[in-house]
């Protein structure tokens, strides 16, 4: 029996007036698998997540989580074994940093006790590198690749088994992007959990992918391993892994 | 030609801004049900009503104390300069406390409130809407109508009249001064006329009047600063929204529940 994908999504449109931003995007990710997802600016990589989230509605067509309809899923549970890196780290301004990381323990129904979240928040910003007494620091207090850490801590904070990673590297220099880059490959392989990464930086997709599909014009332009981008044969995504401004990719969108 | 197209665009504009308007009371209507409706479902988050309570309540005191001061003061004066006219001097303590009971304790209460708190709001969750701490909040499955705008909401409803209960008194204060330092009233039969004249219900319609205020002005910052536009400009619009919304919505209301008093 074929196995059961993790995420499968099939013809997902979804349209912001005139604006067509997913014209049937179809693409599955497979348990314990890292998809990288890669394409230019405003191609729907967001768009996409936030569709897979129900963040936003699509317009049309179907997402399944472990082949069930998303509609017909438990969400909050789903959301319970789910954790995600936002671009901006997307921390909550108004809580230290250990409250940021152990939000979802301590908003539970059942909430971890203070003593406890705080430990095991700790411990969690040791395992992205940041010592205890970033604890209790505001997010403001934070440099852009601390703040990336704390939001990689967070999204790992309740061992989820589905990651998504929204621009990981974005604004971080070529040395804290590659710590960042390792961080998620080895916590990935750990813990075994299913990964969906958005960039644009390829050497996040080298390191981090184990399957790259290539959004543009709305629909997945390519979906291989990553072993295969080099010698793809697609001109969209030649252009594109080697940066280039000729191709049938137009500069200026 | 022209001027029947003329025409068709003057309709048009007329036809747009309806249906804008419609659209707009349409969505404000269902954020007010959906933020309703949680008051009544679990999880409920006290730690953030308790912060609210403290942001929008305690701290919101020394604004509406001071308006509500000078107002007082100010009152005294005109009253007495127009009682002055016909000989009738002596209604001042009564008018002023019923003028800052029943009238300007609530309404300027909820103006300066709505200043500071709607605006306070609408940036905060604009900010929050900006920089994805809304989707955030999602994903750690907590729902940001029961986590943000529920405990606002609920916490600018239940401060607002206890802030206009201490504005009625003030107020008061402020024309009592006014009154027994520069219009030589006796201190005693001003406190004793103001007494006498005011009745609970003078009272409890200028607090029914606070909670609606405080309810709106919350319910305001919120809904603008939830459906914020992106950026800096779209923050900054969210804000001025929420306190001309809020203020525009303050006076409907106050003229509606005065009429339901009168």
């Amino acid at each position: 029996m074929a196995a059961v994908p993790k995420i499968e999504l099939t013809g997902v449109r979804k349209a912001f007036g005139d604006n067509q931003v997913l014209a049937g995007v179809s693409l599955s990710v497979m348990p314990g698998e890292s998809l990288v997802i890669i394409g230019g600016s405003g191609t729907g990589k967001s768009v996409t997540l936030k569709c897979i989230l129900g963040i936003i509605t699509p317009d049309s067509g179907e997402i399944r989580i472990d082949g069930q309809p998303i509609g017909s899923i438990d969400r909050r549970a789903f959301l319970r074994s789910f954790g995600m890196l936002f671009q901006g780290g997307a921390l909550f301004d108004s809580l230290p940093v250990w409250q940021n990381v152990a939000f979802r323990l301590r908003q539970a129904r059942k909430p971890m006790p203070r003593r406890a979240a705080r430990d095991l928040a700790i411990g969690k910003l040791a395992r992205v590198g940041l010592g205890h007494e970033t604890a209790d620091l505001y997010p403001a207090e934070l440099s852009g690749g601390m703040q990336k850490r704390v939001g990689l801590a967070r999204a790992i904070a309740t061992d989820p088994k589905v990651i998504f990673f929204d621009e990981p590297t974005a604004g971080l220099d070529p040395i804290m992007a590659g710590v960042i880059n390792d961080l998620i490959r080895e916590l990935v392989t750990e813990m075994g959990a299913t990964a969906i990464t958005i960039t644009h930086d390829m050497t996040t997709v080298r390191t981090v992918a184990d399957q790259v599909a290539m959004l543009h014009g709305g629909i997945v332009r390519w979906h291989g391993p990553v072993s295969g981008i080099e010698a793809s044969g697609d001109p969209y995504l030649d252009q594109f892994i080697h940066g280039r401004a000729e191709g049938p990719i137009a500069a200026v969108r | 030609m022209i001027l029947l197209r003329l025409v068709q665009l003057f309709f048009a504009s007329i036809g747009k801004s309806a249906i804008g308007l419609l659209r707009a009371i349409g969505r404000i209507a269902i954020f007010t049900a959906e933020t309703v409706s949680h008051l009544f479902r679990p999880p409920w988050y006290p730690v953030e009503l308790g912060q609210q309570l403290l942001r929008i309540g305690y701290f919101s005191l020394p604004v509406v104390g001071l308006t509500a001061l000078f107002t007082g003061g100010a009152l005294a004066l005109q009253i007495y300069a127009g009682g002055a006219r016909f000989n009738a001097e002596t209604v001042v303590p009564s008018i002023v406390a019923i003028g800052i009971v029943r009238e300007l304790g609530p309404v300027l209460g909820g103006l300066m409130v709505a200043g500071r708190v709607s605006s306070s709001i609408a940036a905060e969750i604009g900010t929050m809407r900006v920089t994805e701490q809304i989707d955030a909040l999602t994903t750690l499955s907590t729902n940001p109508m029961k986590y943000l705008v529920l405990p606002r909401v609920v916490a600018a409803t239940l401060a607002m009249p206890v802030l206009v209960l201490v504005a009625d008194i003030i107020g008061i204060m402020g024309g009592y001064l006014v009154s027994t330092a520069r219009l030589d009233f006796n201190a005693g039969n001003y406190i004793r006329n103001t007494l006498d004249f005011l009745e609970p219900g003078d009272v409890t319609s200028g607090l029914v009047k606070a909670a609606a205020f405080g309810f709106l002005l919350a319910l305001m910052g919120c809904y603008h600063g939830y459906n914020s536009g992106r950026g800096a400009r779209g923050v900054g619009q969210a804000t001025t929204n929420a306190v001309v919304s809020a203020s525009i919505l303050i006076l409907a209301a106050n003229y509606v529940l005065t009429e339901v008093f009168f």
